[in-house]
């Protein structure tokens, strides 16, 4: 089924929801088709490729709304699929703001051409996949006799898509997006296997870092932990490595949605143009980024995407707002999720902000660890370097970094020039005073 | 409509009006749709009928699989509904269902993979899924079974009503009535929600070493969550119960006990502080606690990674991890629990495997790959997330055996520290052995007594030096009600977890530093 076809089914099944007494509709249908490959012990450990259906049917009747998914794409099977749909639907209770969005909303989707697909993927054969693995892995090995195991990974997406709603939107979109990346276990002579990896991820093959890089990256990580020990529990300075940034930001992000804002369980509620972080916290959410990771011009209920300013200089400006929770708000609906984000960034590098710290934490990784968006209280594991005189001079682990949200941000002093390309978040490195750290 | 007696309700709903997921249950054989021969104790005829093969359809496809040298092959035929309702703002206004149907093709070449799948069971589909599976080999040809032997499988979950047969109309009253509870029970609460989701999964296992196995997997999971507002301190909270158990699991008892246990769990937090941040005693409260077991062992002893040298535990079988009263299994047999499995997603019988036996490291938990390895019997850890994924050796319910000391007394015991009781997640690096959990709900011991509530905190500790330092086991192991969804590579498997009280005489909390000399410590190193 090509994207016309799939269009078509769409149209069709509205058509017979709408039958089946629905007031309005909305249908999703999506193909992906995937490709998985792992080597490891100069070996092909893993071939799996796969393509997969899914129509996803909402169907809303009188403040009621109800959705179905299903992978049978026949249209005999989907009639009746869709009137048991509708029939159940009944059954719940009537919400005005069950509803689709205004459709004014879908106004102003922008017209331009976002490259998030890669023409080269038809090109791209299970060799060519498999060699890639192999010359991850390959390079890895070559580089220290301390590996005990490494497994090289490499796989990639096209996904074909259409929306369709009954109130005027239709919308059809084809990305494709790759991975690569390599776990590395090394012997650390005691007893310890630490273990590094390093990923990228890209919407275009030829823009992915290089075997050598990936490898590199990865040994480094792992011997890096060789070693590591935890240390006095104590107020220290931290530095956050940008590519292990993203945890931090779940102490924000759930807490910015409209339905936290709305089930009264976020500790942001009403400080929409108050300052909530340091000056050095600038987020915007750009959906427009040529061959970004998060790039659309509609969103997941077909509203139109723009930019939009989330944080300025720690002052909140915008929440995430999807239009149910908009409307039960009295709010017009933002979005109700990021598209890419992009933070403000420093002059230095991550080498020249450890360079700058007397005594403090450079944090590589995170283990578990959640947060609490009623609260803002967050606790999160860590392991990463000690720093002294702007050295590092020792690795570290079983450590916990822990705070409350609205006290935390604040301590933000300085943001790196080293953006993460490989994310749809593209956040530089994070270097805050005097976080509450605990170990011994 | 909520008060007619449920039967009346199927009745209704045979004709047609929740049935939203049967006729596609039975959509390739519309004439059987209504005879229902999967509701209850199916054949293996009706599995194959259901699925739309026979046993010389299952035996070409092997054929197919192997022809490039694989020297094995199963194939994993999956039909699941799953459905979701929930209430928010005191009403029901949102459902969803799920269907997924669909075979999984495995081909192994030693220890390479080939996997592919397809939505659609024909024999077009299967050829095509088969010969990509078979790519893993390279070279010489294997050779499909003679025939298939059915094999007989236990019954850890009998249900009284599966999930197919009941409606969204028996679920909405239950909903409402969670609420209901929940509201009236405590003025502070400004925000409720309760989320019912159930599914119903039936699988077909056909391996080339000439097994074919059959199963029924039912799910319940709900959850009831509250927010409520104390002066200016807002707290959210919640429960949940699962398990592989039907409706009539939802008695007025459990019901009640669910929404006690959120409620209580999220007023309490009003009165919640920070603990000192640092190593400390930590007790370990019944049940939920469990999840230390999982991070802090659990994973590593899953054989694929011992097999590949990755586990922190890779060279410590027959040796001593811990106190010779702690005992460590992970068991699939345990009525109607959360990772309980009557097979594993390989076809092999589950079993209560003991990870550590009187405190010596005793076995690892295999998948048919791992126990091929070893040269072990698998152990039914053999799991995978679906039709579309790979199995690998996975946890199922990891608990510890009750052990000698009183529960109270191991209170008694602590000085200052902290008492862990629900918890909402938890990681490990298995190579290192570093793993955390976080702690949700808990309480200060001082000087031998539960104090003030906690407020969320993690954990963090390295597996092997946890084991050691636990140092005193109560006699009341108790499992969990709930029950945690574990990720691995990807794939997410339902999992449970047990533990009787227990102190570890070490952990690493996080919190507030409260009496730093941050000069004067520095000075000191």
């Amino acid at each position: 089924m090509n994207q016309i076809q799939r269009l078509e089914l769409a149209h069709w099944a509205v058509k017979i929801a709408r039958r089946n007494g629905a007031t309005e509709a909305g249908v999703d249908i999506i193909k992906s088709r995937d490709v998985e490959i792992a080597c490891r012990a100069r070996k092909l450990e893993t071939l799996k490729e796969s393509t997969q259906n899914s129509l996803d049917l909402t169907i809303y009747i009188d403040g009621r709304s109800s959705t179905f998914t299903t992978a049978d794409l026949r249209r005999s099977e989907l009639e009746k699929f869709i009137a048991e749909g509708a029939a159940m639907t009944k059954y719940l209770s009537a919400d005005p703001h069950r509803v689709l969005p205004d459709p004014r909303h879908y106004e102003g989707r922008r017209e331009m051409d976002l490259k998030v697909r890669d023409t080269a993927y038809e090109s791209r054969t299970t060799e060519q996949r498999v060699a890639q693995a192999r010359e991850i892995e390959d390079a890895a090995l070559g580089r220290s006799d301390k590996i005990i195991s490494c497994t090289a990974e490499v796989s990639d997406t096209l996904t074909e898509s259409v929306k369709v709603r009954s109130n005027g939107f239709e919308g059809t979109r084809v990305s494709t997006s790759y991975w690569a990346g390599i776990e590395v276990t090394v012997a650390d002579g005691n007893g310890g296997r630490p273990e590094g990896s390093a990923w990228a991820t890209n919407r275009h093959v030829g823009n992915l870092p290089g075997s050598e890089e990936v490898a590199a990256v990865g040994v480094k990580r792992a011997l890096a932990q060789i070693g590591a020990t935890k240390l006095d529990s104590d107020r220290y300075d931290i530095i956050v490595e940008n590519r292990v940034g993203g945890r931090l930001f779940g102490t924000l992000t759930r807490a910015l949605t409209g339905r936290s804002l709305q089930q009264k369980s976020s500790y942001l509620e009403g400080k929409l143009g108050q300052k909530i972080a340091s000056d050095k916290l600038t987020w915007r959410d750009d959906p427009f980024i040529v061959g970004g990771l998060g790039s659309r011009l509609y969103d997941g209920e077909g509203l139109a995407t723009g930019k939009r300013t989330i944080i300025e200089k720690g002052v909140l400006k915008s929440y995430f707002i999807d239009s149910y929770y908009g409307r039960k708000l009295g709010l017009a609906p933002t979005g109700g999720r990021g598209t890419n984000s992009l933070y403000a960034l420093g002059d230095r590098s991550l080498e020249q902000l450890v360079a700058s710290l007397d005594r403090g934490l450079l944090i590589t990784g995170f283990i578990g660890g959640n947060a609490n968006s009623t609260t803002g209280d967050f606790s999160y594991g860590i392991r990463g370097h000690l720093v002294e005189k702007g050295q590092l001079v020792q690795p570290v682990a079983e450590m916990n970094l822990s705070g409350n949200a609205a006290a935390f941000w604040h301590k933000l002093v300085e943001t790196g020039n080293d953006p993460y390309p490989y994310s749809t978040a593209r956040r530089p490195s994070l270097l805050f005073r005097e976080v509450e750290i605990s170990g011994v | 409509m909520a008060d007619w007696t449920r039967r009346q309700f199927l009745d209704a709903s045979v004709k047609g009006v929740a049935a939203v997921s049967l006729p596609t249950v039975f959509r390739l054989d519309p004439a059987a749709a209504f005879a229902s021969p999967l509701t209850k104790g199916g054949t293996l005829q009706d599995y194959l009928t259901h699925f739309t093969v026979d046993e010389s359809i299952i035996r070409r496809t092997m054929a197919l699989a192997l022809e490039r040298g694989g020297d094995y092959c199963d194939i994993f035929f999956q039909h699941v509904i799953s459905n979701n309702v929930n209430l928010e703002d005191d009403m029901v206004s949102r459902a969803s269902s799920q269907v997924d149907f669909g075979v999984g093709i495995r081909v192994c070449a030693g220890e390479q993979t080939g996997y592919s799948f397809s939505e659609e069971i024909t024999p077009e589909a299967l050829q095509l899924a088969a010969q990509t599976a078979a790519n893993i080999a390279t070279s010489g040809t294997g050779s499909p079974p003679h025939a298939f032997s059915a094999n007989r499988i236990a019954d850890y979950y009998p249900v009284e009503t599966r999930w197919e047969e009941t409606s969204i109309g028996d679920k909405i009253p239950i909903l409402l009535k969670v609420n209901e509870m929940m509201t009236s029970r405590e003025p502070r609460i400004i925000k409720t929600t309760v989320r019912l989701a159930d599914s119903n999964s039936y699988v077909m296992i056909a391996t080339s070493d000439g097994r074919i196995s059959c199963d029924y997997q039912p799910m319940l999971r709900i959850f009831a969550n509250c927010t409520a507002v104390d002066n200016d301190r807002r707290e959210k909270g919640g429960y949940n119960l699962s398990g592989r158990v039907g409706i009539e699991y939802l008695t007025e008892e459990r019901l009640e006990n669910l929404v006690a246990t959120a409620v209580e769990r999220t007023v309490r937090q009003f009165r919640a502080v920070s603990p000192d941040a640092g190593a400390m005693e930590v007790v370990l409260a019944p049940g939920s606690s469990g999840i230390l077991l999982h991070e802090a062992i659990g994973h590593g002893m899953e054989a694929d990674f011992n097999r590949k040298g990755t586990s922190i535990f890779a060279d410590k079988i027959g040796k001593a991890v811990a106190k010779p009263f702690v005992n460590i299994v992970d068991d699939g047999t345990n009525p109607g629990l959360r990772g309980s499995i009557n097979m594993d997603d390989e076809g092999n019988p589950v079993e209560c495997t003991y990870m550590v036996r009187n405190g010596i490291l005793e076995s690892y938990l295999h998948d048919r790959m791992s126990a091929r390895h070893y040269k072990v019997k698998p152990t039914g850890n053999g799991r995978r997330q679906s039709f579309r994924h790979m199995p690998m050796p996975r946890m199922r319910n990891t608990y510890m055996l009750a052990g000698p000391h009183d529960p109270e007394e191991i209170i008694k015991t602590v000085k200052r520290g902290i008492y862990a009781e629900s918890f909402a997640n938890g990681e490990v690096a298995i190579g290192a052995g570093d793993f955390s959990f976080y702690v949700r709900t808990g309480y200060e011991i001082e000087n031998g007594k539960l104090g003030r509530p906690l407020k969320e905190v993690n954990l963090i500790g390295n597996g092997p030096d946890v084991l050691s330092k636990i140092v005193m086991v109560g006699d009341d192991m108790q499992l969990m009600e709930g029950g945690g969804t574990c990720g691995k590579n990807g794939q997410w498997v339902p999992v449970s977890f047990g533990l009787p009280t227990i102190k570890v005489a070490e952990i690493t909390v996080g919190g507030v530093n409260r009496n730093t000399n941050r000069r004067g410590r520095r000075a000191g190193r």
